[in-house]
């Protein structure tokens, strides 16, 4: 297990950071091994959200988010899945400067509210992907070379290796290896969205998150990406907010219930949508509301 | 034949005639602002377009009614371009504290307020303002500080008018409207930018520098360059802080702690003081100060085009 301070000091298992980091070896036999065990990555704890203006919109949340397993929030409009999504890297507080959290959110047991957290370091072990895909206005590679620049120094041939080594691991790599040089925005919906995940992935996170990656996407990029986040949760724990009921159970391992702020239920997938405990979960899996 | 009166009532006729006065007034209207333009460029082209082409005129310095105005050329290009120097970075950094740091609070309002008024304050007061400031206070300070005025004879050389303190003048006199046009196109900047880069770990200060100014670039640059075409044909904030309407030695570039001569106020001088002026070089002068404003403001909208184009987001 990879434990590393979230203020940006590398702690034991030295070896194992560096080689996540590299264009290594380690990764891609970890990836035909897939020997998952259960490890709580990050867990929430008795969490209660408060909007600036009041608004109480996560109420006394539990959830573990297990390493190498994704995780689905399903649940109608405005329950709280995407704040509930914020508030593991801490990305509500520049959304909504005035907002309160109260409960813990810790992960690698470290709590990531703690005063002495460099955000910036958290939020790149703890990456994000949006609805809407936003690459930034500037060349495929750019987009991807962003976030290793602001992070460290690369040569060139680092550099390079790099950004082949994510678009690879994104899906995106045979589409755009004779343009990488070419404005991100000349992308199609899906291949942006890849573009994103891709550079998330030159980060090297431990957990992402994803809220409705796939929502404002063609059938076709969607199975693309869900095909890819089959390969990806070898490797990292994700965590995807989706509407989509069959999305949920095909992809995920485990899945959460949120109403009205309300974590209703939590739960293997297989569990959760062939046997809801509640009435509530039930209804909304059948599609009797949402 | 279908009767035409059925979809009609009876007030169609008078509206239908109300309507058609009130678009034709507006129209007069509109037809009055392109009038005087086209009134006021047409006799200036028509007047100094020869002058303009004579030989010698772009590239030669004034002589009497001979002669041309290069130097008055290279000192208003000199002073757009330390007005640009100056305004930019001020006024980028002022924006993006207002925007991207400061909260909505008494500071951030009394600083808004300021920048409003500062606005709509005339050009001349700005000319009396750089005066006192820049060419009495900090330019005298600056002779003394360095020893020219306990020279004997004490000499003169920051406290009188000079191609710095014309440009920062010009620079006060635009920076309300870079600060303005830099908060726009800040503004225009999709949060999802600012999102992803904070997602990736940028601090808010290299999200800004590496994802937020970038993307406003073209926006900010259009706005200040649209500013500094006007303000390069202003006479009142030069006329005590800069400009001198004669000089003997012309260096092809203006140096910063000199006087330099200026087409706006050149045409000033031609106009009302030089007694052996034509009219044809006045309109020679008024030609090519209209010329390069519009050059100026040309830059500018091709700019804004070249921008609208490449912005997909
Ligand atoms: N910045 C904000 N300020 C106040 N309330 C907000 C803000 N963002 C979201 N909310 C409210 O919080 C609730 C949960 O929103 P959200 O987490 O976006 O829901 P979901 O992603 O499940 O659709 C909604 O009722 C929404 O109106
Ligand atoms: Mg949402």
């Amino acid at each position: 297990m990879v434990t590393r301070m979230i203020n940006g000091e590398q702690t034991n298992t030295e070896a194992a950071a560096t080689a996540r980091n590299g264009v290594g070896t380690a990764r891609t036999t970890r990836r035909t091994e897939d020997k998952r065990d259960m490890t709580v990555r990050v867990s929430a704890t008795e969490v209660n959200f408060h909007y600036s203006d009041g608004f109480h919109a996560l109420k006394n949340i539990n959830m573990p988010l297990y390493d190498r397993h994704v995780t689905a929030l399903i649940g109608p409009s405005g329950c709280g899945k995407s704040t509930f999504l914020r508030c593991l890297n801490r990305m509500n507080e520049e959304v909504d400067p005035g907002c309160k959290l109260g409960g813990k959110i810790s992960l690698d047991g470290l709590n990531i509210y703690d005063g002495t957290v460099d955000k910036p370091e958290l939020r790149k072990r703890v990456g994000m992907i949006f609805q809407a895909p936003n690459p930034f206005g500037m060349s495929i590679q750019d987009n991807i070379a962003f976030g290793p620049r602001l992070h460290g120094k690369y040569g060139k041939s680092e550099l390079d290796a790099l950004v082949k080594r994510c678009l690879e691991q994104a899906a995106l790599w045979d589409e755009v290896k004779d343009k990488l040089k070419a404005s991100a925005f000349s992308l199609s919906g899906g291949q942006k969205q890849r573009l994103c995940i891709a550079r998330t992935l030159a980060t090297n996170p431990e957990v992402i998150l994803m809220d409705e990656p796939t929502s404002a996407l063609d059938p076709a990029s969607t199975q693309k990406i869900e095909e890819m986040m089959e390969t990806l949760k070898r490797e990292y724990t994700i965590v995807i907010v989706t509407h989509n009921m069959y999305q949920a159970e095909r992809i995920s391992d485990f899945t959460g219930f949120f109403y009205k702020g309300d974590l209703v239920e939590f739960g293997a997938t297989a569990q959760i949508f062939t046997a809801p405990q509640n009435k509530q979960t039930n209804d909304y899996i059948k599609g009797k509301f949402g | 034949m279908i009767p035409v009166k059925t979809l009609r009532s009876p007030g169609t006729s008078a509206r239908q005639g109300y309507e058609s006065f009130m678009f034709a007034v507006m129209g007069f209207g509109a037809l009055l602002v392109v009038v005087p333009m086209l009134y006021i460029f047409g006799t200036i082209l028509y007047r100094g377009l020869g002058k303009v082409l004579s030989p010698g005129f772009l590239t030669l310095p004034p002589d009497g009614a001979a002669g041309g105005v290069a130097p008055q050329i290279a000192g208003t290009v000199a002073l757009m371009v330390g007005t640009m120097v100056l305004a930019l970075p001020l006024g980028i950094s002022a924006a993006i504290y207002l925007t991207e740091y400061a909260g909505r609070n008494a500071f951030t309002r009394a600083i808004r307020m300021a920048i409003v008024n500062l606005a709509g304050v005339p050009s001349i007061v700005h000319g009396l303002f750089g005066l006192g400031l820049f060419v009495y206070f900090l330019g005298a300070w600056m002779d003394k500080a360095s020893g020219y005025a306990s020279l004997n004879p004490p000499q003169v050389f920051w406290g009188r008018g000079t191609l710095l303190w014309g440009a920062a003048t010009l620079a006060v006199l635009v920076l309300p409207i870079v600060i303005t046009a830099t908060e726009e196109a800040l503004k225009t900047v999709p949060r999802s930018f600012r999102e992803g880069a904070m997602g990736l770990g940028a601090t808010k200060w290299q999200t800004i520098w590496k994802v937020v100014l970038p993307a406003a670039l073209p926006g900010i640059l259009t706005g200040t360059i649209l500013a500094i075409g006007r303000a390069a044909g202003e006479t009142a904030p030069i006329i005590f802080t800069a400009v001198v309407g004669f000089k003997t030695n012309h260096a092809a570039i203006p140096p910063l702690y000199e006087p330099v001569v200026a087409l706006p106020y050149h045409l000033f001088y031609v106009v009302t003081e030089l007694v052996e002026a034509t009219p044809a070089l006045q309109y020679g002068t008024a030609l090519t100060l209209l010329l390069i404003v519009f050059g100026v403001n040309l830059v500018a909208i091709i700019l804004r085009t070249r921008l609208r184009r490449a912005r997909k987001w």
